[in-house]
């Protein structure tokens, strides 16, 4: 694709190669991600934070094109910051997730980013939203990302209901490091931020800190 | 570029059948009476687009796959055999063109036959996977096939070889193949332990290809098992509603 008469002639930096992960919990949510950015073979970034916040209780994942995903994120913190003034008290995750997937949609064909949306909010407590190419979802938990492939049947052995904080945390890693194994575009390290009502808790674990499985 | 030849054989129509090459993924055998010669739009050649799967154990092995044949969006068997006999004791796991890997099971039975007679004693799970490898890697630009040849010998005891799209030949204590496969890494990571035993084989591998069957389009039907030991061969089948279920 050109802009302007002239084309890049090499790769752009892309997060698609990446994992990303949200569960919800009784009472609040984690959302974890690795940490490599690409563009082709090459790794721009080793350590790039993927989680973005939205607002002090909303968070959301980028994945696909770093350049859409982050303006994105940008575009959609600055309109929610805009309507919980106007609203006068915190906004809900499913308005930031409407946002987003107002953008997805009404841009879809020229943006190539997946942003997953995660938070607690007074009314309706810890929820994921899905927002892939302009749908709106909610699930109880998603993963997104290249790497996401590789744990489809992990998280849909692992997932139970009723999982307590730990549990999700413990869940967001252990599917992360199973990803970044097998997927060569993720890798790097592991963030994750847990939001409940007391507050957000971000947590990065290094990459020789990983749970490890029976071929390492 | 079209190429075509005609090969010998005939599908269960008793149409002879004729294999085009169009384009380098798309590979099959088609009936002669097919549209026009030169039809790009051809695409509806028997695929196993699959889950396959082997775990070895001690005393021998556990493979399993699903039994879905796709030719489009059509499914041609919903309850294909994809878990192949080429000796008493070994077996092969076949993902890729139908028509590809039958072809080179045949062959490689026909030669391990032919080896077994000339040593006397039953063939080495080793060699039948090089035999495989040796077919899937001379004509790699020609063939589809994804195999997984698994199966007990006196000497190594059970043994698991992937021969992988392209020819490679590695032993791995367990491996999965096709289309489904990727979906399940993670879980097969997560999941499997050294020493391992041959009920827990079972288990894991039906879990294992449950879970594919579930997310990959491309999978389903009924999951096949068999378990190679140095006794014999057990062979067993779990119907689409006995299924392990997952809660998500």
């Amino acid at each position: 694709m050109t802009t302007g008469g002239f084309s890049l002639g090499q790769p752009t930096p892309s997060v698609k190669a990446t994992t990303i992960i949200a569960i919800a919990f009784e009472g609040g949510v984690v959302i974890g991600s690795d940490s490599r950015v690409s563009a082709g073979a090459s790794v721009v970034n080793r350590v790039m934070n993927k989680l973005s916040p939205l607002h002090d209780k909303i968070y959301c994942a980028l994945s696909g094109s770093a350049a859409d995903a982050q303006t994105m994120a940008e575009i959609v913190n600055y309109q929610l910051d805009v309507h919980s003034i106007e609203v006068g008290e915190d906004p809900l995750v499913r308005s930031a997730a409407t946002l987003v997937k107002n953008i997805s949609y009404k841009y879809k064909e020229e943006l190539s980013a997946h942003l997953i949306v995660a938070g607690w909010d007074r009314r309706a407590g810890g929820q994921v939203y899905v927002t892939l190419d302009g749908l709106l979802a909610r699930q109880p938990f998603a993963i997104g990302g290249s790497g996401s492939s590789y744990i489809y049947g992990f998280v849909d052995a692992e997932y139970r209901q009723g999982m307590t904080k730990k549990d999700c945390q413990e869940f967001v890693v252990n599917a992360l490091a199973l990803a970044m194994n097998r997927d060569g575009s993720s890798g790097g390290v592991a963030y994750f931020v847990t939001i409940d009502k007391d507050g957000t808790d971000e947590k990065c674990i290094l990459g020789n800190k990983l749970p490890t499985f029976f071929d390492e | 570029m079209l190429k075509c030849f005609t090969d010998n054989r005939f599908n269960t129509h008793g149409q002879r059948l004729t294999v085009h090459f169009d384009s380098p993924n798309l590979y099959g055998a088609v009936p002669e009476v097919s549209p026009a010669k030169g039809d790009p739009s051809s695409a509806h050649r028997p695929i196993n687009t699959t889950t396959i799967m082997a775990v070895e154990f001690d005393g021998g092995v556990v493979i399993g796959a699903d039994s879905r044949t796709t030719t489009g969006a059509y499914i041609a068997n919903r309850v294909t055999d994809k878990l192949t006999k080429v000796h008493e004791r070994i077996f092969c796991c076949r993902s890729g063109s139908a028509a590809d890997t039958q072809a080179i099971a045949e062959a490689v039975s026909y030669q391990l036959g032919f080896h077994s007679i000339e040593l006397d004693e039953p063939p080495l799970v080793q060699t039948a996977a090089n035999l495989f490898k040796q077919m899937c890697y001379r004509y790699r630009e020609e063939l589809m096939a994804g195999i997984i040849v698994a199966g007990w010998d006196k000497r190594k005891g059970g043994q698991v070889y992937t021969v992988p799209m392209g020819g490679m030949l590695v032993r791995q204590p367990v491996s999965v193949g096709g289309s489904g496969s990727s979906y399940i890494y993670g879980f097969i990571d997560s999941n499997y332990k050294t020493g391992m035993t041959k009920e827990e084989c079972l288990r894991f591998t039906a879990d294992a290809l449950a879970l594919a069957m579930e997310r990959d389009g491309s999978s389903g039907g009924v999951v096949r098992l068999a378990a190679i030991t140095e006794a014999g061969l057990e062979r067993s089948v779990i119907l689409g509603n006995q299924l392990p279920s997952f809660s998500a």
